[in-house]
């Protein structure tokens, strides 16, 4: 790392904490210094953070119990202050208790995790259905259908990581990671793609999620939808985002020497939009098409050269 | 008797050195060799993550080429598992259990000498793959097809090596269950054995439940790749999910193997240094066995992503869940033990205590990973990396080294060096928590784990977990120098008893103790035992 760059990042980070607060809310990135799962863009995401932070209250909550009790003892109970050892080693009461209480708590918990699962297992009745396949080390995207039509004329999404940011990881590359911005001035290294997947927001859609080689991983945190791009298997996850946006995510099983190298970039846009879009892309699918077909019927046997 | 044991020690001593530590049936001198071998790959595998943490200390590539990266962190895993973790705790095993249940040596002497000698082999194998074309296993330590399966030949002498290791374990294995169920002193029923030996006769039964499973699974993926069969290949109608629940039907057993004899450890040295008997002696026992039989029900919790039906994310979260219960008894009893005892900080305690908090905060993010909704967003990320490292470096290796702490002085017959083994204690656990606690953080933030390079988000919380990796790595030099100190130059005499209120029969013995432990089996006094007390 140049010199210039740690100047730039000591002075990012301190700025970097400020933003924290600010973008905690938004949190599509994950930010410098973030400390905690992001509350993302779906219901079930939501549900999730809040099923989350319930259980690391629990878990804090237990453990001031449990280090406080240490903590008391090891002030109170010091040879050096003169404490004398008890010799009891049994107390039938609160060892039942110290038994049934953990249960309740885990089942105060267990509850509302067993509802969310059955949740995210519900992919009925989605609007969109999209194809995810995994690759040494790119993502593609076939739209498979949508409005309960199916879709055949939108191309085959490839999604493979873009080309300034695999220019910076190559090794002695010479190129700093922090100098790799998306158009609005975000850093996007190793979160960016040649061509993002586009869904339609305010809709359930459904991934169907496969890989073609070894076993990748699809996620976005944001939509907490994630599953194992397994091969020959056909896995699925659904999300409704309901607020436009991009959102990043990034491979989570490790596919091979370029495991760091393929992102996930989700763009949700509103519904209209959404439709325009994929209009265009059928129809620049159609023009595509029909002038291969045209250029091919002039085109005359080339001689063979030496 | 200490006496007649001290004549015999002198006269064992007529061995060459070859004799000594190649030919050796003697249990104290193959627990030594155990602890000296995984010692040894303590700074191996920790050279490793010295290397990955330096190629995470900051975004971009450094230093390596991915591929190695992948190399480094798969290494790391199987050199931590099966060369550090798990042969210290048979070293402890053979120290410690002759001592503790009146025996002359292990039931086995001959086994003892070929379980240890299988495995400098095995490692010779494993760390020989660096050399070889096409470099190391680079699939994870869990050796996920069809990835692994893209590797070079190396991978043929990945698995003979676990083969090997699996064999050495499991011999090790079966003489501590034959030496603690027909060398007990008379008198000595299970029920007034130390902990530890209670740890270890369980742990033995899981190992050789186990292994096998570990062994049958990589010998599929050694016919995958060098035989032509397609147990994992979907081409051809295979599973790749199939190895992922063969693999954890091992892997989580295995993870009790590497946590019960540490449990067995620190319920030796909290009471020694509280002063007190240790609080719910059957309970203890009690919630090992149950946590034995549970991790036999939860593998799948590895595996929530993977697309289990409902009911099987369901049943593995209930089931999982429940472990929190027996292990929570574990940590109530612990703290309860030191209420109103009579503490003192002896460096054995500082460890002990240090385990105690630092294996709470991996069990904490244990239950959260257990909730499937919460672990779909923390699978495969530095929290998974973060909680597994709480428990295995906070808990495992700090009850191991806790372990050296409290029985060296009876092994090597001198005083450690007080202050800097207090400065190793406080090092060590500053530095740990410099090292994980960020992980935890980047894991919420959404950091894969096993990847070289990372977005500049990352880059802060990884700096700091590097600075705190490279003052853990070197931390743990001070204990080669206590170590060497004290069994080469100190000059404090330990006494038998070492440390003031141990109890139990290893401390009836002079120190350093008598090459054959109890050459005549010692007379059971229930107040001369660590938990003589089980009447109520």
């Amino acid at each position: 790392m140049s010199s210039s760059n740690c100047k730039r990042r000591i002075v990012g980070a301190g700025a970097a904490f400020g933003a924290l607060l600010v973008s905690m809310a938004a949190a599509a990135n994950p930010v410098p210094w973030q400390m905690n799962l992001p509350k993302g863009a779906t219901p079930v995401s939501q549900q999730i953070w809040n099923l989350h932070m319930a259980a690391l209250w629990v878990c804090v909550a237990l453990g001031v119990l449990v280090f406080g009790a240490m903590f008391i003892a090891m002030v109170r109970f010091r040879r050096s202050k003169g404490a004398v050892a008890e010799t009891w080693s049994h107390n039938t009461l609160l060892e039942i208790g110290w038994t049934v209480v953990p249960v309740l708590i885990l089942i105060g918990l267990a509850a509302p995790a067993t509802l969310l699962t059955r949740e995210m297992y519900n992919s009925t009745d989605a609007v969109m259905t999209v194809k995810v396949t995994g690759y040494q080390w790119l993502w593609r995207y076939d739209y498979i259908s949508y409005d309960g039509k199916p879709v055949t004329k939108v191309p085959t999404i490839y999604s493979r990581l873009a080309a300034d940011s695999n220019a910076a990881r190559q090794l002695d590359s010479g190129i700093s990671p922090y100098s790799i911005k998306a158009p609005d001035g975000t850093n996007d290294y190793l979160l960016d793609v040649t061509h993002p997947l586009v869904i339609p927001a305010g809709v359930k859609v459904r991934f169907l999620i496969t890989a073609d080689d070894v076993i990748h991983g699809w996620w976005v945190p944001d939509f907490a939808a994630k599953r194992d791009a397994i091969p020959g298997i056909m896995n699925d996850a659904w999300a409704k985002v309901d607020k436009p946006g991009t959102y990043l995510g990034q491979c989570y099983v490790l596919c091979g020497q370029d495991h760091s190298a393929m992102p996930v970039v989700v763009k949700v846009l509103p519904r209209e939009e959404f439709n325009a879009w994929l209009t265009a892309q059928q129809n620049a699918a159609t023009l595509d098409k029909a002038a291969r077909t045209a250029r091919v019927e002039p085109q005359q046997p080339v001689p063979a050269k030496g | 008797m200490s006496s007649t044991a001290q004549a015999i020690h002198h006269e064992e001593h007529h061995q060459s050195f070859f004799e000594r530590w190649f030919m050796s049936t003697n249990h104290k001198d193959i627990g030594t060799l155990y602890l000296l071998f995984s010692f040894l790959m303590l700074f191996v595998g920790g050279s490793f993550a010295m290397l990955i943490r330096a190629e995470l200390f900051e975004p971009g590539m450094q230093l390596m080429q991915p591929y190695f990266f992948n190399e480094l962190t798969s290494m790391h895993g199987l050199v931590m598992i099966f060369g550090v973790i798990m042969p210290s705790f048979v070293g402890l095993a053979n120290w410690m259990i002759p001592m503790q249940i009146g025996a002359p040596d292990m039931a086995l002497p001959r086994l003892n000498n070929l379980s240890f000698w299988i495995l400098p082999f095995a490692f010779i194998l494993l760390l020989s793959t660096f050399f070889m074309p096409g470099g190391a296993p680079a699939a994870g330590w869990t050796m996920y097809p069809p990835l692994v399966l893209q590797g070079g030949e190396s991978i043929a002498f990945m698995i003979f090596a676990i083969h090997l290791m699996g064999i050495s374990s499991i011999l090790g294995s079966i003489n501590i269950i034959a030496t603690i169920l027909n060398l007990r002193a008379p008198g000595l029923d299970l029920l007034k054995m130390p902990m530890f030996c209670w740890s270890w006769l369980i742990t033995s039964f899981l190992v050789i439940a186990v292994m096998p499973v570990l062994a049958g699974a990589v010998t599929m993926m050694l016919f995958d790749r060098f035989f032509g069969t397609n147990f994992f290949n979907a081409g051809a109608g295979g599973d790749p999910v199939m190895y992922q629940h063969v693999f954890w039907f091992f892997g989580h057993p295995e993870v009790y193997i590497m946590i019960l004899p540490a449990f067995g450890i620190i319920s030796e040295i909290v009471p020694t240094f509280a002063r007190k008997p240790l609080f719910g002696y059957k309970a203890m026992v009690y919630a090992i066995a149950c946590i034995a039989f549970l991790s036999f029900i939860v593998w799948s919790h590895h595996m929530f992503t993977v697309g289990l039906p409902l009911g099987a994310e369901v049943f593995f979260m209930f089931s999982t869940m429940l472990i929190a219960v027996p292990t929570g008894v574990k940590i109530f009893n612990w703290v309860t033990t030191m209420w109103k005892g009579s503490l003192s900080f002896e460096t054995p305690m500082l460890w002990a205590i240090g385990f105690i908090v630092l294996f709470s905060i991996g069990g904490f993010s244990g239950v959260m990973m257990a909730l499937v909704p919460a672990d779909f967003q923390y699978y495969g990320t530095y929290f998974i990396v973060a909680h597994f490292h709480y428990v295995l470096v906070g808990g495992a290796l700090f009850s191991i080294i806790g372990a050296v702490y409290y029985w060296l002085p009876k092994w090597s017959g001198h005083m450690y060096s007080t202050f800097w083994s207090k400065l190793h204690f406080w090092s060590s656990v500053i530095s740990v928590n410099v090292l994980f606690f960020p992980q935890q953080f980047l894991g919420f933030a959404g950091m894969p784990r096993r990847i070289p390079d990372y977005n500049v988000a990352f880059a802060d919380w990884n700096m700091v977990s590097s600075i705190g990796g490279f003052w853990f790595g070197a931390s743990q030099l001070i204990l080669v120098g206590v170590v060497v100190h004290c069994v080469f130059f100190s000059k404090a005499k330990a006494t038998s008893r070492v440390w003031e209120h141990a109890y139990g029969l290893e401390w009836t013995l002079p120190s350093p103790a008598p090459h054959h432990s109890f050459t005549v089996p010692p007379v059971i006094d229930d107040s001369q035992l660590a938990h003589g007390d089980v009447s109520h």
